[in-house]
Parts: structure tokens; C-alpha cells; sequence
């Protein structure tokens, strides 16, 4: 019902466009190919994503120009940040983002990066966390992980995407909270920290399940615990962090943004598109399929979000020393 | 599932009507793209990438867009050689060692031949690693996961030896132009610790004085590879030969007719080794994700180099130096292939946007994909073997067009290099900035050559830096900053020894030979 009540007013919207009745400005479009900047390396997550986005814009034909992807994952996506806060034409450009739009201009003010300027054109989802280990270590629940974590000390080795990000945060709050002693190693994906993992070059990594479910399905690796509020619908036996005592859960955003100095017209329009990205039926399939969660927020709302998140990731570099 | 049966079912599915038509089409179109300096098989398989969505809505399955995606990806490599022995500028990244033979041969006259060579190297590459592919793609996935950080840095390691002996004999000047190489591979950002690195102003401002006045904001995406291979081969080169012939050059006339292919294909056993060593190792080293077939044909070229008895010939023009590259390239495309289907991870960029491809048409690519989806994966493997022999085919029969390029008096060509390689440059990534970093290459490599530098070495650096670089430091912090974990690993120890003891062999050699001189 409602969307044939949204195509008739579409319809009637065109119709009275046609007719030239209507006297505003006719509303902004593209009228060269979109800069989409992934600020993550190729066969991460976020690289997944921001394809099946550009797939998804192509296949609906939602755009009249095309979104060109291109991969500036440098620097915890301080490559990204400074491309982005120096595009000349910031209306034709876009970018996927994920936590480290909070961490890096926090970690490295000589970027002179202000989040707030950039444009809020949607959240796509929330990704998850949970911790994986290879099955032959013989480990099956958190509390044997920590056990043998606390075991080998600085032996145990975790993987995860760059230094001082997500996957960073996780495993200084694995350290500090329960007295272990675990080695991070920075990777420049978190595709090549599942392939490590599977491979027994590392010991555990707390990859997003869009990451790991090829290997968790294959049976190369297992989770043992969700760094969630509630259990995941993909994995109804794996316990949430909370359930355990600890009152600490993280998620990762995926969103879209414009770049700082993006007309008005210009994000209503990049807007109105990934929220019909978000409805399209891949991503819905591609969010439940892959375990994310979180809603379409878009404007002031997604600023306040912003704002939020950015007090929290200031606050947890810290308390690890990342920052001062 | 029996492996015969389930191909010989897969190549009779590619073989159908709408999926022979979609391997020539993509075929023609990747081998434009690939010869196409500045875009190479990533733009192809990028750019069509909306086109097989229509494909899918009319078959339903996602078997013919991907037939066509790799059909593309084929072309590409084979078309990747055409402008490097033609015109001299690398089509494509995977092509850039192509050039390093490929150009003098032409140049000489006997461009048929160096394209006959390629054609036919590639076919054989191809060919190889299908073979491979059928047979141990589920086993091979689990010598990948084997490769950790040490093992790719140690075979990063090897790599750089095979080329020390690559800039002739004169060692110092070899290892001075890696180290080039490898500096220009660092400008950009650190990559483990998030800080910028040689980018000569924000955040510093080192020169205040010229503030503004330069905008090095460019720097900080690093240092393309593809900017120096143009540089250095499409502008340094055209510089030289405008020097060194002062304005009259005479193309040697190129002989365009079917006898003289014919009898460059009568001479093709000649490449034997360059071909067998391009096969085999481009397609190890296309298996590792990281790596792709730019590295696979950099070290397939050192390695036939340095197993070649006449190595004094290597640069001047030797047919196995265009076959070892040529080979390599599409031996490790196809390698490439197999960690992106059985693991989920894309081994080089074009296989990056068909990883993409794959999960919109509804696929899951990891270790199951083989055991879950047999009629998506045979067609595509039957494919490859036709998409192959539609290659070569449509690349000899075009070999003539190509010859008549050069038929080109090089005052009208040498302009047309200029201009495809800045079309190039800035195709690649649409940046300004990168066109003029590659004009100062280009000048800057003119110099080097006339001070007898050899540059290859550099441009393998910058290609293989990016690489090393991270392996290394990560391998380092896994060992707690001990150099003992590239020799007591069962894998990576025995590549190091290798690797150092290749190292020094030809320093020990050139020392040697110093002393006795004197």
C-alpha cells in the first residue's frame, strides 16, 4: 500500500515537473561520474560492502552516473580522510566509512580532520563483533580461551585491521578487563586476518562475521563469544560478552558519507539514494545473511551519532594510551 | 566429485551458443582494454561489471556473466603485451616486464616474432595453470593458508635476488636502483602505525616558504606503480631513442603477412625455458593472495634470466624474456583465481571486483563454494580453457594489424607516445598530479640510462615494496623484533637461505673478479 502510494506521488511529482508547473529548481543529480572512496583495503568488509552498494546502484539503476569505486585504505583510512578533506569537487564525491572515521583524525590531529564537516549521507548498518579461533586449538568456550590466553602469555596472538582500530579496542579490552597479556599484529584487511586464522598463522581475531563466515561455515574456525547486546540470529548458541558479567559491547557503523563542503541538494540527493540502497532486497538479504544490525539513519541524526560515538572512541583510546 | 567427468561437462557448458559468443566477446573486448595503456583488465571487468546483471536477468544463473567477466580478464593479459612491444609503453601493470625484451625485439625487427613469442608464452601459461587449477584447487587453497607472513616475505626476498644479476653485471648500480625503488614505495602512509610518511608538507609543512605554491597532497595516496613503469618506459624511453638516433629514425619495415608469423611460430621452441619457468612459477605466485600477476611476471623474468646461459642477451632482446613474463602473467590470472574462489580472497585487483560480481549474483566464494555450488564452478573452469584458445586465436590473427603500427615513421609516433601515456596515467586514477610525477620519472630515467643505471630493478621494487614492507614488520613484531623466525619456520627458512645465498653469489663473484682484475 505504501509504496504504490509513494510511486503515485513519484508520478505525480513527474507528471507535475512535466507539465512545468513546477517553478523551483529542478532537483540536483550527478552530471559526472561519483569518486566512491572505500576507506578500507580490498576484501575487507567494508571493501564487500561498499561493492555490493555500487552492485546494487548499478543493477536498480538508481543513479544516472556511475559510482566508481576506489580503495584509499593508508593509514587506518587516513589516506581517505585527507583525499576527502581536499576534493575539489566535494559534491561528486562520497565515502564508505567504519570506526577509524572516529579513531584516526583522534590519533592523529596533525591530519586536521573534523568529522562534523563531513556530510551525513546514511548509516547502512551496524556491524557486529564476535571472537573467532581456529578449531584445532581445541578451545570451545570464553572461559577456556581465557584460560589458555592467560597461558602463553605474549604467545597468543590476535589478528585484526589496523592499528588503534576496532579490532585494536576489542583486544586492549580483552587485556585490561581480564589481566591478559595477548599480541596484536595490525593487518591491511580483515580478509587477510581470516585467512590467517584459518591458516594457524595467528591465534584468534575478532573478525565481523561478514569476514569469517566462509571459514566458520567450512568449519576451519569457530566463535565463542559476541561482542553484542543481545545473541546474534546467525549464531543463537555463541554467548554474548554480557551474559558472561561484563557490561562491555561494541559495533562497528558502515555508512556513507559526503565529502566536507557538500551542498545541501547534493546530500538529499545521495540520501534519498542509499536509502533506497538500504531497502533494495540484496542488502536487506546481504544484511541478515551476514549478521548486521542497526537501521537507516540519515541528517541531524546521524550527526548526533556521530558525536556520540566520537565521545566514546575518545574516551576509550584513553584509557588504553593510545591517546592522551 | 569425479574430476574428468565434471569438466568435460563444464567445457561442453561453456561451449553453449550465448556462453561462446559471451568468451569471444569478452575476449576482443579485454584484449582492447589490456593494450590500451592506463587500463588494463580492473577498468575492463570494472566498467562491465552493470552489463552482467542484464546477463543474469536473461539466464538466470550466474554461470555466463562470470564466463564473461573472465573471458575479459583473459583478453586483458594477452592484449597486455601488444602496446608494450609495439609502442614501448607497458598496456597493462602485469605487462611491464614484457616491455624489458619485448621492445628492443621490435625494434630490431622482429616484432612478429616477439609477438608470435607472447601469444603463444601466454597460451601455454594458461594452459598450465588450468590444468593446475582442475586438478589440486581445493588442496592448493591449503598450501596458500600455509603462506603466512614470513613465507611471503621470505619469497619477497627471493625475488629481489633473482634480480641483482637482472642490470647486467654492475652490482652496486643494481641494488642502487632497488633501493630507488623501494624508497618511492614508501611515500604514502605507514602502514602499521597509521603516520604519514614522505609526503613533503601537510601535516609538517617542511617548506613553508613554498606553501602553496606545490600541492604534494598527491603524495599521499603513495606513489603508483604504474606512474614510474610509464615514466620510465613510455617518456624515458621515447626521450632516448629521440637522443640517441637525433631525429632519424627508420622503422625497420615490418613484415606483414601470413608466411612470416607462420615462421615466427616455427621458432617459437626457442622460448622453451622462459615459457616452462613463466608457467609454473606465475602460477605459484599467482596462488598467494597479496601477490597477482605483476609480481608473478617481474620474478618469472628474473628467474629465466638468471637460469639463462646467455644472460648478456636479456634487455637486448631475448625471445625468452618476452616469453617468461608473458606466461607468467596468465599462469598466475588464472592462479589468482583459485584463492578468491576457495578462500574468499582476491589474490589482485580485477579479481577483487569479480569477488564483488560473485556476491551480488547470490554466491558465497570461500571454502565451500566448490562442494556447494558444482554448476557455477565447472562451466567457469570449462571456460577458462575455452576462453584460452579463443585468446590466441583472435590475438595471432590481429598480430598483422598490430605489425602495422610500427610501420610508423617515429616522428608520428613518438608524439602518440606521448599522448597515451599521459591519457594513461591519468585514466588509471584520474589524477593530475600523477601525470606530472610521471613526466619527472620519465626525465628523470633518461639521466639514469645515460649514466648506465639499469632501471628495472627499481620498478620491481616499488611493485614488490608494498608487499615486503608489511610482511616483514608484521612477521617482526609476531618474533618480538628476532630475525630468527625467516630461518626456523619449515616453510620460510629454506626460501631465505636461497634467497641470501643468491644474494651474494654474484656479489662473492663480482669481488672476485674485482681483485683479480687488478
Amino acid at each position: 500500500m505504501s509504496i504504490s502510494l509513494k510511486k503515485l506521488a513519484t508520478a505525480g511529482i513527474m507528471t507535475l515537473v512535466a507539465l512545468g508547473v513546477s517553478s523551483a529548481a529542478k532537483a540536483w543529480e550527478p552530471t559526472k561520474p561519483v569518486d566512491f572512496v572505500i576507506m578500507a583495503g580490498k576484501g575487507g568488509g567494508a571493501d564487500k560492502m561498499a561493492r555490493l552498494m555500487q552492485a546494487i546502484v548499478e543493477k536498480e539503476d538508481l543513479s544516472s552516473r556511475p559510482l566508481v569505486p576506489t580503495n584509499k585504505s593508508g593509514g587506518s583510512g587516513a589516506e581517505a580522510l585527507v583525499h576527502m578533506k581536499g576534493v575539489t569537487d566535494p559534491d561528486h564525491t562520497i565515502m564508505v566509512t567504519l570506526n577509524s572515521f572516529f579513531t584516526t583524525p583522534l590519533r592523529q590531529p596533525g591530519l586536521d580532520v573534523d568529522i562534523m564537516k563531513f556530510a551525513p549521507v546514511g548509516r547502512m548498518a551496524e556491524d557486529t563483533f564476535l571472537l573467532w579461533v581456529n578449531k584445532k586449538e581445541g578451545i570451545n568456550s570464553f572461559d577456556e580461551f581465557l584460560a589458555e590466553a592467560k597461558k602463553r602469555g605474549s604467545g597468543w596472538v590476535m589478528g585484526g585491521t589496523g592499528k588503534n582500530s576496532e579490532d585494536n579496542i576489542i583486544t586492549d579490552h580483552l587485556n585490561t578487563a581480564y589481566g591478559l597479556s595477548i599480541k596484536y599484529i595490525p593487518y591491511k584487511g580483515g580478509g587477510a586476518v581470516a585467512k590467517d586464522l584459518a591458516g594457524e598463522q595467528i591465534h584468534s581475531s575478532v573478525n565481523n562475521p561478514s569476514e569469517a563466515l566462509g571459514f566458520y561455515e567450512s568449519g576451519d574456525v569457530i566463535p565463542l563469544v559476541a561482542f553484542t547486546d543481545e545473541r546474534l540470529p546467525l549464531f543463537p548458541d555463541v554467548p554474548t560478552l554480557k551474559e558472561t558479567g561484563s557490561d562491555f559491547s561494541y559495533f562497528m557503523q558502515r555508512s556513507v558519507v559526503g565529502a566536507p563542503g557538500m551542498s545541501d541538494e547534493a546530500l538529499e540527493y545521495f540520501s534519498g539514494l542509499f536509502t533506497k540502497v538500504y531497502e533494495s532486497e540484496d542488502w536487506q538479504n546481504y544484511k541478515s545473511s551476514k549478521s548486521l544490525m542497526g537501521d537507516f539513519m540519515a541528517g541531524s541524526e546521524l550527526a548526533s551519532y556521530w558525536d556520540v560515538q566520537r565521545t566514546r572512541h575518545e574516551s576509550i583510546l584513553k584509557a588504553s594510551g593510545a591517546i592522551k | 566429485m569425479e574430476i574428468l567427468p565434471s569438466l568435460v561437462d563444464g567445457i561442453y557448458q561453456a561451449l553453449m551458443p550465448l556462453n561462446l559468443a559471451l568468451c569471444v566477446v569478452g575476449v576482443v573486448v579485454g584484449l582492447f582494454v589490456g593494450a590500451m595503456p592506463g587500463l588494463g583488465s580492473v577498468n575492463g571487468v570494472a566498467i562491465l561489471l552493470p552489463f552482467t546483471f542484464v546477463i543474469q536477468d536473461m539466464t538466470g544463473s550466474a554461470t555466463s556473466p562470470m564466463i564473461f567477466l573472465a573471458a575479459i580478464y583473459y583478453g586483458a593479459m594477452y592484449g597486455g603485451a601488444i602496446s608494450s612491444i609495439t609502442l614501448g609503453i607497458p598496456g597493462a601493470s602485469t605487462a611491464v616486464a614484457t616491455t624489458f625484451d619485448g621492445r628492443p625485439l621490435a625494434l630490431k625487427g622482429f616484432a612478429e616474432r616477439a609477438l608470435v613469442t607472447a601469444a603463444i608464452a601466454s597460451f601455454i601459461g594458461a594452459t598450465v595453470a588450468n590444468v593446475f587449477f582442475t586438478a589440486f584447487a581445493p588442496p592448493l587453497a591449503t598450501v596458500a593458508l600455509k603462506f603466512g607472513n614470513p613465507e611471503i616475505f621470505a619469497l619477497m626476498l627471493l625475488a629481489f635476488s633473482t634480480f641483482i644479476g637482472l642490470g647486467g653485471d654492475d652490482i652496486p648500480k643494481t641494488i642502487i636502483s632497488i633501493a630507488l625503488g623501494l624508497v618511492l614505495a614508501t611515500v604514502g602512509f605507514d602502514i602499521i602505525t597509521g603516520e604519514p610518511r614522505l609526503q613533503f608538507g601537510d601535516p609538517f609543512d617542511l617548506f613553508p616558504a613554498t606553501a602553496g605554491l606545490i600541492d604534494t597532497t598527491g603524495f599521499s595516496h603513495g606513489i603508483r606503480f604504474l606512474v614510474l613503469a610509464i615514466g620510465v618506459y613510455g617518456i624515458g624511453e621515447m626521450i632516448w631513442t629521440i637522443n640517441s638516433t637525433r631525429g632519424e629514425v627508420h622503422m625497420t619495415e615490418a613484415n606483414v603477412n601470413f608466411k612470416s608469423v607462420m615462421a615466427a611460430i616455427r621458432k617459437f621452441p626457442e622460448a622453451w625455458k622462459g615459457t616452462t619457468v613463466g608457467s609454473f612459477l606465475g602460477f605459484f605466485v599467482g596462488i598467494l593472495p597479496a601477490a597477482g600477476a605483476t609480481p608473478g611476471s617481474l620474478m618469472a623474468y628474473g628467474v629465466t634470466k638468471m637460469l639463462s646461459k646467455d644472460k648478456d642477451s636479456f634487455g637486448k632482446g631475448n625471445v625468452n624474456g618476452v616469453a617468461a613474463p608473458e606466461a607468467a602473467n596468465n599462469s598466475a590470472s588464472t592462479g589468482a583465481m583459485l584463492p578468491m574462489m576457495t578462500l574468499g580472497i582476491p589474490g589482485s585487483p580485477t579479481t577483487a571486483v569479480l569477488l564483488a560480481g560473485m556476491v551480488i549474483w547470490g554466491l558465497q566464494p570461500g571454502p565451500l563454494l566448490f562442494a556447494d555450488q558444482p554448476d557455477f564452478v565447472w562451466p567457469l573452469i570449462g571456460s577458462f580453457y575455452v576462453s584460452n584458445l579463443v585468446a590466441v586465436l583472435v590475438n595471432l590473427a590481429f598480430i598483422p594489424v598490430f605489425l602495422w603500427m610500427l610501420r610508423m615513421p617515429f616522428t608520428i609516433l613518438a608524439p602518440m607516445i606521448f599522448v597515451l601515456s599521459v591519457i594513461g596515467t591519468y585514466a588509471a586514477y584520474q589524477n593530475m598530479f600523477d601525470v606530472w610525477l610521471m613526466l619527472l620519472f620519465g626525465i628523470g630515467a633518461y639521466f639514469l640510462r645515460i649514466l648506465d643505471y639499469p632501471l628495472a630493478p627499481a620498478v620491481l621494487a616499488i611493485v614488490l615494496g608494498p608487499i615486503a614492507e608489511p610482511t616483514l614488520r608484521q612477521s617482526l613484531l609476531l618474533s618480538d623484533g628476532s630475525f630468527s623466525i625467516f630461518f626456523n619456520r619449515p616453510i620460510a627458512g629454506p626460501i631465505t637461505v636461497i634467497a641470501i645465498i643468491l644474494i651474494f653469489l654474484p656479489l662473492v663473484s663480482w669481488v672476485v673478479k674485482r681483485a683479480r682484475g687488478k
